[in-house]
């Protein structure tokens, strides 16, 4: 179908008393020539929006170019087939009437420059063209522990084929291993079974799902829908393609060996809580050392946890297990005293009863302290040295047996493979730190063993977690298509895994569903564009793959990039990294917002009324611009607004293009980054940052000041501080001048 | 309502953070579902708060995405202002009443703010918790969604009602809009009812409600909100001061007997990220929290040493006992035994933070639906019962990640209800 152009204008809520709307639609109609341009008092109404279908069915209309309120509004009305229709929203009403005077020769520039932006980015736009590929729809979960089984079981109730790859002999990891599970359930005050055995009994019996014990995941190739996946197993190799993966391979208690200052390894009668874990199931609480009986014993809470010689986090489950257990002994044997030495007691929510009625019993002492020690006595009892407690300064506590309640490494954090990350070669330390693009934190710990160009397993986030960074969005990943669940994700309890691998599961699930659509997942999902690459003019720099955040590209022995669509979370991150500018969307690319820039009406430089482009991100700085409108502040009519889906896809040829045209000056307004991220895309925002760190080169060039060039982070929420980050910039250029290019 | 109702898919009661995410969770997988939300607008508790911890992000930049989320996507439906009346039948097949409560204002709303601007009535804004007053004819916060105003029911019926109607152009106000109800057939319903704060007042002993300058931890949230009744700044309600001195009392009715005996998971993390925004605020603000145990459990962890280590915060395991007031200068005076040392602590402070807990919804206000509950108030999963599920806060005191992370995990629950029947 021949591309034809709409422009629709709304007059509506105060843009027609503001501005002159004949003007607005004569621009469109007489300087790009658009066929079809009305407008109406009120777009979105009835009447208004009938009026656009109309020409869609009618008049043939293919894109659809809406002047009025902010693209963030109204989208239920203004709503078309994205493969058919192209659409381009202009913000006339919280961009331009409500935040600049009525009636004025620099609101309406700006109406007008909005006008045209719009047009030329709707001249280039091209409905979207979803990839189809046969996909596969399987879920791999990977481990056969409590959060394992309970994935498999919950996919397959899905309607979901599934493996299940489980390293050991036997399914049930950890929790097959507990003897009892601390209360969940009301009134929270006795202890429960694990219930493990039914739930291994039921995976096994459930037809959709195939079981590999004893199994290795040797390698994982390709992308959501297209996993394959080679699993050995008995000596023999079998491929299997599934669509998206759980990794729910748990954790390994901290190592005890290096709890020495606690007495382990020095006296057999220092044990861990697993130990006595083994202990419960024999029915018997003895010393290791002589088989005796042990009369009293103490627990010592945060052993290795909470330590930033050890573990510096806390292990979550140790509080607990310790009162659990302590309730094992206590029932064993009612003469048995036991001691509980934490450094605080971490009961959250109704775990808090259970708490209470361990703490009535008259036979465990509970106190805060700091174990300083642990040494035998001549009799072969052990001394505990404590500091700091609610008793007094320092007490010495006598007891047959010490517990350490040790806490949780995840397994991903474990490094199995003797494989430390490449370095990119031949870069001088000079060169490194120039080009400090953050590079992802990935432990060789032989779960997945990715085909990934950017490293074997799931990007870590933190000691070893590869957990999501997202409050709001837990299961983000950075690897599309894989969640990890359980307390390989972040330490947590058994209940709390079964809870997790639900929700692991859905987001598998959401994925294949999404993929077999040719859509996107979070937290672009449903979006059906994505980057298509002019591989003649790649000049094999691999900033592509370095830079996109998610891994979506592998590279071929010579360089180029070979992109994984299925991976791609349409942030275009990579359309900002690529210098040749060779990666586009169809609805979005280099060259489209290179003609936004450039469709701006530079005026003379003796007419005083510089321009500046601001570049915002669209989910944070550019909603809160839509506040200050709405809240009728005001701010220099000189600046033109465009919006970005993330910092990260400023190419710095919209800089040169901005700054050679004579605008005068370009901002950049992002999301947070640093440890605390809050970019949507994890380093969008820092990326920017550092491609900016070297503009300086760009400047150079055109023998321009630097000035010209500012970047910034903002919250949602520091709306109120955007006026005067655009006037102090106007400022700045004020004294910096006028871009000499102006007349040229 | 002319627009059709979804059959056979979701129903999720309440739309804040959890229930949006089993909302779109469920709906981004291709289930349709309806979310229902008592509030005009979405979003509800975290909707009010400053920033999350520990990242120390502002919820509105989540909330941002999830609303562009719901616009997107064409398989969720939702109601505002809206509670359900009854629910019969069983999984597969439940027949649901839902009422809709007459916001006045219609879908044809552009936000423009013109009945706003002949408003005059003020009433209390409920969005700042009644700190601060709203005009009757009000959006009710700066990104609320759905973006439309609400008329009041104190000026329906009023001459004012019919100024707010004759200014509008565009026909969005209707003055005649009555209670609806409307009826749905769904497969399966999530309960996301989510909690309120403990009724302070209640803790006698910690002066709340009888002293100014003794506030609630939901309070200062709003206080320290951009878009909150002071803009940001933490001032005291005596005097509207800039708070140099600010002490927290921990376990405010949790963890105690005589009010919610369980422990509201959430207030220890809560009170040591307030204690950054005092801090942020004024360089030499000190601040003192009295706590029985410091519960910040996993890498939360970090955060705690992080503030642990400003020298201008002070944590003292002890619970405070009393808390009185200076006459003259309002300020709070409290009552602790540390419990390290046993010394008796009399301390002043401009504010005094009370860490109250989380009281489940479903505590007093039960929705019709057949889902067991415990003492408390918050839903019990029984594996033998399928078809309604619970997430988020009805079901536990929990923060806002693991609320959103069994949101998700319920969105796959009742998608499983759909394809059993």
């Amino acid at each position: 179908m021949d591309k034809k152009i709409g422009v629709y204008i709304c007059s509506g809520c105060e843009i027609g008393e503001s501005l002159d709307i004949e003007a607005l639609a004569g621009l469109a109609s007489s300087e790009y020539k658009v066929p079809v341009c009305k407008n109406h008092p009120m777009l979105c109404g009835e009447e208004g929006s009938s009026l656009i279908r109309a020409d869609i069915e009618k008049e043939g209309v293919t894109t659809v170019v809406i002047a009025a309120c902010s693209p963030r509004e109204k989208t239920d009305v203004f709503s078309y087939d994205p493969t058919a229709i192209s659409m381009e929203r202009i913000n006339l009403r919280e961009h331009v009437v409500w935040c600049h005077p009525p009636n004025d020769e620099d609101t309406q520039m700006l109406a007008e420059d909005y006008m045209r932006m719009g047009i030329a980015r709707a001249q280039k736009m091209a409905p979207l063209e979803p990839f189809s590929e046969e996909i596969d729809k399987t879920v791999l979960v990977v481990g056969g522990g409590i959060t394992g089984i309970t994935s498999a079981l919950d996919a397959a109730r899905a309607g979901k084929d599934v493996v299940l790859v489980e390293k050991g002999a036997e399914l049930g990891g950890w929790m097959a291993k507990l003897w009892k599970q601390y209360p969940k359930t009301p009134p929270y005050l006795e202890l429960q079974e694990t219930g493990i055995d039914s739930k291994i009994k039921e995976v096994k019996s459930n037809t959709k799902i195939k079981i590999y014990t004893g199994a290795n995941i040797e390698k994982t190739e390709g992308a959501p829908g297209l996993f394959d996946v080679t699993i050995s197993y008995d000596g023999k190799s079998e491929t299997v393609r599934v669509g998206a993966i759980v990794e729910a391979t748990g954790w390994q208690p901290y190592d005890a060996k290096k709890l020495g200052h606690l007495g382990f390894g020095k006296s057999p009668d220092v044990v861990t809580n697993i130990m006595i874990e083994e202990m419960a199931k024999k029915g018997k609480f003895v010393r290791p050392s002589d088989g005796k009986e042990a009369k009293s014993v103490a627990f010592i809470q945060c052993a290795g946890s909470r330590d930033s010689n050890h573990l510096p986090y806390c292990s979550t489950y140790c509080c607990l297990t310790s009162l659990k257990q302590a309730a094992y002994i206590r029932e064993q044997d009612s003469d048995t005293k036991v001691y509980i030495l934490y450094k605080d007691m971490r009961t959250p929510a109704q775990f808090e009863l259970f708490y209470k009625k361990v703490q009535e019993d008259a036979g465990i002492f509970l106190t805060k302290g700091e174990v300083v020690g642990v040494s035998e006595d001549s009799d072969k009892s052990l001394i505990i040295d404590v500091d700091n407690t609610l008793l007094g300064d320092s007490i010495q506590i006598k007891a047959d047996m010490v517990v350490l309640a040790t806490g949780m490494v995840p397994s991903a954090g474990i490094q199995v493979k003797d494989l430390p990350l490449e370095e990119p070669e031949g870069t001088t330390d000079e060169k490194k730190k120039e080009e400090e693009v953050p590079k992802d934190f990935i432990i060789p710990s032989d779960i997945l063993n990715l085909k990934y160009r950017q490293g074997p397993e799931l990007p870590s986030l933190k000691y070893g977690f590869p957990d999501s960074h997202y409050i709001c969005f837990p299961y983000e990943t950075r690897r599309t298509g894989i969640y990890a669940a359980g307390c390989v994700r972040q330490p947590m309890d058994g209940a709390a895994c079964t809870d997790d691998a639900a929700g692991a599961v859905l987001k598998a699930i959401q994925c294949v569903e999404l993929t077999a659509q040719g859509k996107a997942v979070h937290p672009r999902a449903g979006d059906m564009s994505y980057p298509e690459l002019y591989l003649s003019r790649c000049t094999q720099c691999k900033r592509c793959t370095e830079e996109c955040p998610f891994g979506m590209y592998n590279e071929d022995e010579k360089g180029n990039p070979l992109p994984n669509p299925t991976r791609c979370r349409r942030c275009g991150i990579c359309m900002g990294s690529c210098p040749e500018r060779i990666i586009s969307f169809k609805d979005y690319s280099v060259d489209i917002i290179g003609s936004m820039v450039k469709a701006i009406d530079v005026p003379e430089e003796d007419e005083e009324k510089p321009r500046v482009v601001a570049f915002l991100c669209e989910n944070d700085a550019y909603p809160s611009l839509d506040i200050v409108g709405r809240k009728r502040m005001t701010y220099s009519p000189y600046v033109r607004v465009i919006p970005l889906r993330c910092l990260g896809n400023v190419n710095l040829v919209w800089i040169a293009d901005a700054l050679s045209s004579g605008i005068d000056g370009v901002i950049l307004i992002g999301c947070k980054h640093g440890d605390d991220y809050q970019c949507h895309y994890i380093k969008g925002s820092e990326l920017a940052s550092i491609r900016m760190g070297k503009i300086k080169e760009t400047l150079d060039r055109l023998r321009l000041e630097s000035d010209r060039v500012r970047i910034l982070e903002l919250s949602i929420d520091e709306y109120a501080q955007l006026p005067g980050i655009f006037d102090d910039f106007m400022e700045t250029i004020d004294k910096v001048g006028p871009n000499p290019y102006k007349d040229m | 309502m002319d627009r059709e109702v979804f059959d056979k898919g979701i129903l999720v009661i309440g739309g804040g953070i959890s229930g949006l995410t089993t909302a779109l969770e469920a709906a981004e997988t291709g289930y349709r579902v309806i979310l229902i939300e008592k509030e005009a607008f979405l979003g509800g508790r975290v909707a009010r708060l400053n920033k999350y911890y520990t990242k120390l992000c502002p919820p509105s930049c989540g909330l941002e995405i999830n609303f562009k989320r719901i616009k997107r996507n064409p398989n969720l439906q939702y109601f505002t202002q809206a509670e359900v009346e009854s629910v019969s039948g069983e999984e597969g097949n439940y027949n649901v009443a839902i009422k809709v409560n007459p916001r006045y204002v219609n879908d044809n709303c552009t936000a423009c703010g013109e009945c706003e601007k002949v408003c005059v009535t003020e009433i209390e804004n409920d969005f700042n918790l009644g700190m601060d007053k709203t005009k009757a004819a009000y959006i009710p916060y700066q990104l609320a969604f759905p973006l439309k105003y609400v008329l009041a029911p104190e000026i329906i019926g009023t001459d004012e009602a019919k100024r707010c109607l004759e200014a509008c152009k565009y026909n969005a106000i209707d003055l005649e809009m009555q209670p609806e109800t409307i009826n749905v057939k769904v497969g399966s319903i999530v309960v996301t009812t989510g909690w309120k704060p403990y009724d302070a007042v209640k803790i006698d002993n910690l002066g709340f409600g009888k002293y100014e300058n003794v506030i609630t931890n939901v309070m200062m949230e709003r206080l320290a909100a951009p878009n909150g009744p002071t803009n940001g700044k933490i001032l005291r309600p005596s005097d509207g001061k800039e708070v140099k001195n600010v002490i927290f009392a921990q376990c405010a009715g949790s963890r105690d007997e005589n009010h919610l005996p369980y422990c509201s998971a959430v207030c220890c993390l809560a009170s040591l990220k307030q204690a950054t925004y005092v801090r942020e605020q004024d360089q030499e603000s000190k601040v003192t929290i009295f706590y029985i145990d410091v519960r910040a459990i996993g890498r939360y962890e970090d955060f705690y040493t992080k503030v642990q280590s400003d020298e201008n915060v002070s944590l003292i395991k002890g619970k405070v006992a009393k808390v009185e007031e200076d006459p003259v200068t309002k300020d709070p005076i409290v009552e602790v035994e540390d419990t390290m040392s046993g010394e008796k602590i009399r301390a002043k402070a401009d504010l005094v933070v009370l860490a109250t807990g989380i009281v489940p919804n479903m505590s007093d206000n039960k929705i019709p639906v057949d889902i067991t509950c415990d003492d408390f108030g918050f839903t019990v999963s029984d594996p033998s019962k399928t078809g309604i599920y619970a997430a988020g806060c009805a079901k536990r005191p929990i923060g806002v990640a693991g609320a959103v992370q069994d949101a998700t995990g319920a969105a796959l629950k009742a998608i499983q209800s759909t394809l059993r029947r």
